[in-house]
């Protein structure tokens, strides 16, 4: 495995507003070349943690380091990174070309450099033909493509992106997704993508960090995050989930029998973590493992009645009621065999589909992560 | 007949705004119909002359007047303009203690009577030692000014969004770069607009000026108003006249500028 290299390294950091605690002692180190992006709902802490990477908040305690060195202390001009502010933040009083050089015009840069140096990055940006525009006569795409180009230009080590997409259509919104990560891999640079859209960061991310209120609940890559959420907020934020409150009734070696309020389920433990008996913890399944027959499987007894079925494009999701009235969903192709609705059924699963997480606590994180570290 | 009462309405409330104007203009139309007026006396135009113009150049006394006006009133509106600016611009980016009431003062210099204001500077002039005459005018109308400009730039600054401010530091520029390269050039219409304002209320004014204006530095409003107790003379019509069109011309100038399309 090769050894990859810090490039940001966030220590124990928290802001504070006011009363506001709005980052929760923040450890996140960000490699060099990676896509990382910061994944939570609105108003979990994801700009201000952009903002301190930039150097636009200063943190109340803890430290940041670029490539090694302490900046907390340093102005936003002082450090080698550049963002893509979330409402572009183009200079309306200069026209595109002017928006793009004006960083490497600050630098003193000899002027045909910048002459050639943006041509270059509005090429890179598909947006040649459009230098003596003002920001004002672009679409929100072209907007957003010279907001890219105007920080690119400076060669960052660290492009800071924040929500860049938010404010375009869906259609465009794929689109640019796609163009910003053949981008980011073609010029090696390290992003930190800080967006809201759960389906944005499974698809264009190395590794993902989710934020809850400010606590980091897991950095893990997109497949793992889906697959082993790692806090009951993790699992209902990305994807759908089916999550059972249960405790732990019986262990055998890795395996657990749970008690849930309905009846009994087999699960796999977490690898290196370590559980006590009638210890509540969460256990969640993905409704496209939920399975169902008609007896019941070994070691299960959930019964439920299947209430309606919905057709999304080419999937059967059936919602099945169980005794406690939750509801369970079960997703399925629509060539595959599904429940007919009104029919009776018995819930089960693979042990190793399921995911348990403790009740409490953002820590476990820690050791999910260190667990995983191996894969990449 | 709905159609014709709708014609009627049309045309009587363009006779209306006709006349609204007729009422504002007519008085400034007379004043340069008579400073071309042959007979001294303003009372029946006699014939056609440029006499009054001619005169107008050997007056130096009122010449003179004007020219202090045109220095006062640029002077200070520099002054004015530059401190009003940097006076929004504090107050709008930072928040401090007091805030509100500092907003509050601001109000205070253009509600009061002038003549209160008058007043006091002539005090703190005679207090403060600094010298009657033009000195005294350019600070008192940089006093007055200060506040109308920072209405004006507050206004601007109101919809300017912060975030450019950092996109340019983020770039490379310094506070200061910053503020010359991006700040100043996107709240520039309200500080040119705040700059009229002062240059305007500086050319006008009478009632400050009388109290802190020295020995032999008159404007031209105070000039004026001291030659009218003896009656007016054509030649101050010339004046007028010149003025009038002077205005009319910068207005219309920087009102075409500001129908332009505004970039941003
Ligand atoms: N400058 C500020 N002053 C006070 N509170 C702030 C400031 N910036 C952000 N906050 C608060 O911090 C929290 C997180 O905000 P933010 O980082 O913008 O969240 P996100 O980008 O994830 O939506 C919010 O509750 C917000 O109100
Ligand atoms: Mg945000």
């Amino acid at each position: 495995m090769e050894e990859r290299k810090a490039i940001v390294e966030i220590k124990n950091v928290n802001k504070i507003f006011g009363e506001n605690h709005v980052v929760h002692d923040l450890d996140l180190t960000i490699y060099k070349g990676e896509f990382l992006t910061m994944l939570g709902p609105s108003g979990c802490g994801k700009t201000t943690i952009l903002r301190m990477i930039g150097g636009f908040e200063e943190p109340t305690g803890g430290q940041i380091l670029v490539e090694g060195e302490r900046v907390e202390d340093k102005e936003p001009f002082e450090r080698n990174v550049n963002t893509v502010f979330q409402s572009y933040a183009l200079f309306p009083h200069m026209n595109i070309w002017n928006n793009v050089a004006y960083g490497l015009k600050m630098k003193k840069v000899k002027k045909e450099e910048i002459s050639r140096q943006v041509a270059e990055m509005l090429q890179l940006v598909r947006l040649n033909g459009f230098e003596k525009r003002y920001p004002s006569q672009l679409s929100g795409g072209q907007k957003q493509r010279v907001a890219i180009a105007r920080a690119l230009i400076n060669r960052p080590k660290v492009l800071l992106l924040d929500e860049p997409l938010g404010a375009l259509d869906l259609k465009l919104r794929k689109e640019m997704q796609l163009e910003l990560k053949n981008l980011q891999k073609k010029l090696g640079i390290t992003f930190v993508y800080v967006t809201h859209d759960q389906e944005e960061a499974l698809t264009m991310s190395d590794r993902i960090a989710v934020m809850n209120q400010g606590y980091l609940d897991q950095l893990d890559t997109p497949e793992r995050v889906y697959e082993k959420p790692a806090t009951k907020f993790v699992a209902d934020f990305i994807g759908e989930s089916n999550i059972f409150e249960a405790t732990i009734s019986h262990m055998t070696g890795d395996t657990a029998s749970i008690g849930l309020e309905v009846g009994n389920a087999l699960c796999l433990l977490e690898k290196g973590v370590s559980y006590s008996l009638s210890e509540m913890v969460y256990a969640c399944v993905r409704p496209e493992k939920v399975l169902f027959s008609a007896g019941e499987a070994e070691g299960f007894n959930i019964k439920g009645v299947v209430k309606e079925q919905i057709y999304v494009g080419n999937i059967i999701k059936s919602n099945i009621i169980i005794a406690n009235g939750q509801m369970v969903i079960l997703s399925r192709l629509d060539i595959d065999e599904v429940p007919k609705v009104g029919e009776a059924v018995n819930i089960y699963w693979n042990p190793d589909d399921v995911v348990l997480m403790k009740s409490r606590g953002y820590q476990i994180h820690h050791v999910i992560e260190n667990a995983s570290l191996g894969g990449d | 007949m709905r159609s014709r009462q709708k014609k009627i309405g049309r045309i009587l409330s363009s006779i209306y705004s006709y006349l609204v104007y007729l009422f504002l203009y007519l008085p400034i139309f007379i004043i340069i119909l008579f400073s071309f007026n042959t007979s001294e006396r303003n009372i029946v135009f006699e014939g056609f002359t440029f006499e009054w113009y001619l005169k107008l150049f050997d007056n130096g006394v009122l010449l003179n007047a004007y020219g202090n006006t045109l220095f006062v009133g640029f002077i200070s509106t520099v002054i004015a303009t530059v401190i009003g600016t940097l006076a929004s611009y504090g107050m709008s980016k930072y928040k401090f203690k007091g805030k509100g009431i500092i907003d509050i003062l601001l109000y205070i210099p253009v509600v009061i009577p002038e003549i209160v204001l008058g007043i006091s500077l002539l005090a703190i002039f005679n207090l403060s030692n600094i010298p009657m005459g033009l000195t005294s005018l350019i600070i008192a109308h940089a006093t007055f000014s200060i506040p109308f400009v920072v209405f004006t730039v507050n206004a601007r600054l109101a919809g300017f969004d912060r975030s450019v401010e950092e996109a340019a530091m983020d770039l490379g520029a310094g506070r200061i770069k910053t503020f010359f390269t991006v700040t100043l050039p996107i709240i520039l219409p309200g500080v040119i607009s705040g700059a009229f304002l002062a240059f305007t209320l500086s050319v006008d004014d009478i009632i400050i000026s009388f109290f802190t204006t020295g020995p032999g530095s008159n404007t031209f409003p105070l000039k004026v108003m001291e030659l009218t107790k003896t009656g007016v003379a054509p030649d101050v019509y010339a004046l007028t006249t010149i003025v009038f069109i002077v205005t009319v011309a910068v207005t219309f100038i920087t009102q075409r500028d500001k129908k332009k399309p505004i970039k941003g």
